[in-house]
């Protein structure tokens, strides 16, 4: 749809109904979230200023924020998600990239493995992982088995059975657009740079990485923002020794039937996660005006 | 001046599954020869530039750059330089980074990348956008980056696929006069591949004509386009009339080769005088005219049947607006432009 200058008043009236008409689509989809986001987030901020009894008082602030188990449990998630992120970033880059020079049939193939995870349901896949990884799963079983070690070892009910689920969660979504930006860098500009002498760690490093960063970037956006909420993989690996904030939240309402003090935690997962949203957009904005036109 | 090397190209042949690209491909090209390889598209004339850039490893046969053997040497290793048909260049680094590109792989101290660097840009009339962004260039600016770049590392040999391919016509014939005078400044052994018959003869100090992965014919620019050696070369590189030998007769009246003919549109005359005693005659009827601003284009019917074009220069064709269809012409041809074809390749 190109927005051409018309003298025509009729065919500029028949332009702009089209424009509204499309417009109209979004609709049903701006209801949905208006509904279903907005106005629960507003009831929680109504929440967090209401006692029990339903009166307003800060002191659902003063209780969650003087408390050491909060920031502990927001230390916790930020190790979590960057702990994901890097294993993420770290793992995933040399596969899309294998993924991304691979002939095209053996790249749909070895695609479709990396996305039959996202098929299963997560609570299926993260007891899967507890039966690998508790003390007699099948990896420590044949780790103890093959004599590689004397004991078994600590692989789950702790940080890191909650990192590995997570990044068997998050790897995927990591992956999806750092392939898709590998995929679309013209392959001559790589047969250039060899022909210039560029060996393949250097076409890598020179080429090929700074044109996928914008795919990077948008991954690594994905696997914060999942995992800064994730609560079924921490609740269910994390055996109670991994306290995310989500798993507070959670304990909160559950044990305590505290709605204030929840909502506070909420919107401290909230704002923490607008805060890092913005560092992303900002950190990418810089990238973008250093790197040229390419993101 | 830089030390450029010959290139020898031995029997070299590639198949992808039952196509076959090239098919025993032989040449020798000099040190500082301008060569362009000319043919459809499927004529196997890229697969040839990529097997010499290491990017199409050849199923049998050699190639030799001065007296080495780089048919298995690795791209990277080959000290060619490339100018791709859509530029290449690394849209995340702007001219200057393209053009130090080459020599920052090589190690070269900053200081001298850059000057180097700038002085290639300067050879290639782009001072001043050193500092732009690939994305704010015009097509034949970054025609000239990519030289720039292909040339900055000063390598042995240079290798151009279809590189004026994307631009307009003006600029094409600027670029291939640039290009030509930057091959007589280096002294560079250039391969250059296009299928555009004009810009190879414009351009080259030989042409290999190329058809189904062979080699056709390899001249220079003139013997390619009067002696083609072949029907293919013939009708490729130019407006061709292929003459049944009985349908031709000698000015004089004496006995006319039994060969068939090659004829170009543009040799004949209307005017018996400009064709010499020995030249031939060819009568037939106009059956269309068509005026194309430096010359008229006649398609005649001969007596034995055939269509013959016949081009006539604006300046000599005073008559040319007045024939009409049906008219009876006899178009002749000067001696030295009737090109016995050999009968056996065609």
């Amino acid at each position: 749809m190109t927005a051409t200058a018309t003298a025509d008043p009729a065919l500029a009236a028949d332009a702009l109904r089209e424009r509204r008409f499309f417009l109209s689509l979004s609709l049903p989809a701006l209801f949905i979230v208006g509904l279903a986001a907005v106005l629960p987030i507003l009831w929680i901020i109504r929440q967090s200023f209401l006692t029990t009894g339903g009166e307003y008082t800060f002191s659902n602030y003063e209780k969650v924020l003087s408390s050491g188990l909060t920031w502990s449990a927001l230390v916790t998630t930020l190790e979590l998600s960057l702990a994901t992120l890097a294993i993420c970033i770290l793992l995933g880059t040399p596969l899309a990239l294998a993924l991304a020079s691979a002939r095209p049939r053996v790249a749909n193939l070895l695609m479709a493995f990396v996305m039959l995870p996202l098929w299963t349901s997560i609570l299926v896949r993260t007891y899967g992982w507890l039966v690998l990884l508790r003390r007699d799963g099948l990896i420590n079983a044949a780790l103890t088995g093959s004599g590689l070690t004397a004991e078994p070892l600590p692989l789950v009910y702790n940080f890191t059975g909650t990192l590995i689920g997570m990044v068997h969660y998050m790897l995927p979504l990591f992956l999806l657009p750092v392939y898709a930006a590998m995929r679309d860098i013209d392959a001559n500009l790589i047969r250039a740079s060899s022909s210039m002498g560029a060996s393949l760690g250097q076409v890598i490093r020179r080429v090929i990485l700074p044109l996928s960063a914008g795919g990077i970037f948008s991954g690594s956006t994905i696997v914060f923002i999942y995992t800064i909420g994730f609560f079924i993989t921490p609740a269910v690996l994390g055996g109670g020794k991994v306290n995310p904030l989500s798993t507070r939240i959670e304990r909160t309402l559950s044990t305590f039937q505290d709605w204030g003090s929840a909502s506070v935690l909420g919107i401290l997962l909230l704002v923490v996660m607008a805060m890092i949203g913005m560092m992303f957009l900002a950190a990418r904005r810089l990238l973008t005006r250093n790197g040229a036109a390419h993101a | 001046m830089m030390k450029s090397l010959p290139i020898t190209i031995d029997s070299v042949s590639k198949s992808y599954g039952t196509y076959v690209a090239l098919d025993d491909v032989s040449l020798h090209i000099q040190a500082g020869e301008f060569l362009t390889l000319l043919g459809p598209s499927g004529s196997g004339k890229t697969t040839l530039l990529m097997a010499l850039a290491g990017f199409v490893r050849p199923d049998s046969g050699k190639l030799l750059l001065g007296d080495r053997d780089i048919t298995r040497l690795a791209p990277n290793k080959r000290d060619i330089g490339i100018v791709f048909q859509n530029y290449a260049l690394f849209p995340h680094m702007n001219v200057l980074s393209n053009v130090e590109y080459p020599l920052a792989l090589r190690k070269m101290p900053k200081a001298e990348a850059r000057r180097r660097a700038l002085d290639t840009l300067a050879r290639v009339k782009l001072e001043g956008l050193a500092e732009r962004n690939i994305a704010a260039l015009s097509g034949g600016q970054r025609q000239r980056v990519a030289l720039a770049r292909a040339i900055v590392f000063e390598p042995r040999v240079m290798l151009m696929d279809e590189p004026l391919s994307a631009l307009d016509k003006n600029l094409r014939e600027t670029m291939q006069y640039e290009i030509r005078r930057l091959h007589d400044d280096l002294g560079i052994t250039t391969i250059y591949v296009t299928h555009d018959q004009r810009e190879a003869l414009i351009i080259s100090d030989r042409i290999a004509v190329m058809n189904s992965g062979r080699i056709q014919q390899i001249d220079t620019p003139q013997r390619i386009y009067d002696r083609p050696s072949t029907r293919f070369v013939a009708e490729f590189m130019g407006e061709a009339n292929i003459v049944a030998p009985g349908l031709v007769r000698r000015i004089d009246g004496a006995d006319a080769s039994g060969a068939t003919l090659m004829i170009r549109a543009e040799s004949f005359h209307l005017d018996a005088r400009h064709a010499g005693r020995d030249g031939m005659a060819l009568d037939g009827t106009l059956r269309a005219k068509a005026f194309r601003g430096e010359n008229w284009l006649l398609t005649l019917v001969l007596d034995g049947g055939q269509e013959v074009l016949v081009c006539i220069p604006a300046a000599l064709a005073s008559g040319c607006g007045e024939l009409a269809t049906g008219a009876r012409v006899t178009a002749y041809a000067p001696a030295a432009k009737v090109h016995p074809l050999p009968e056996a390749k065609t």
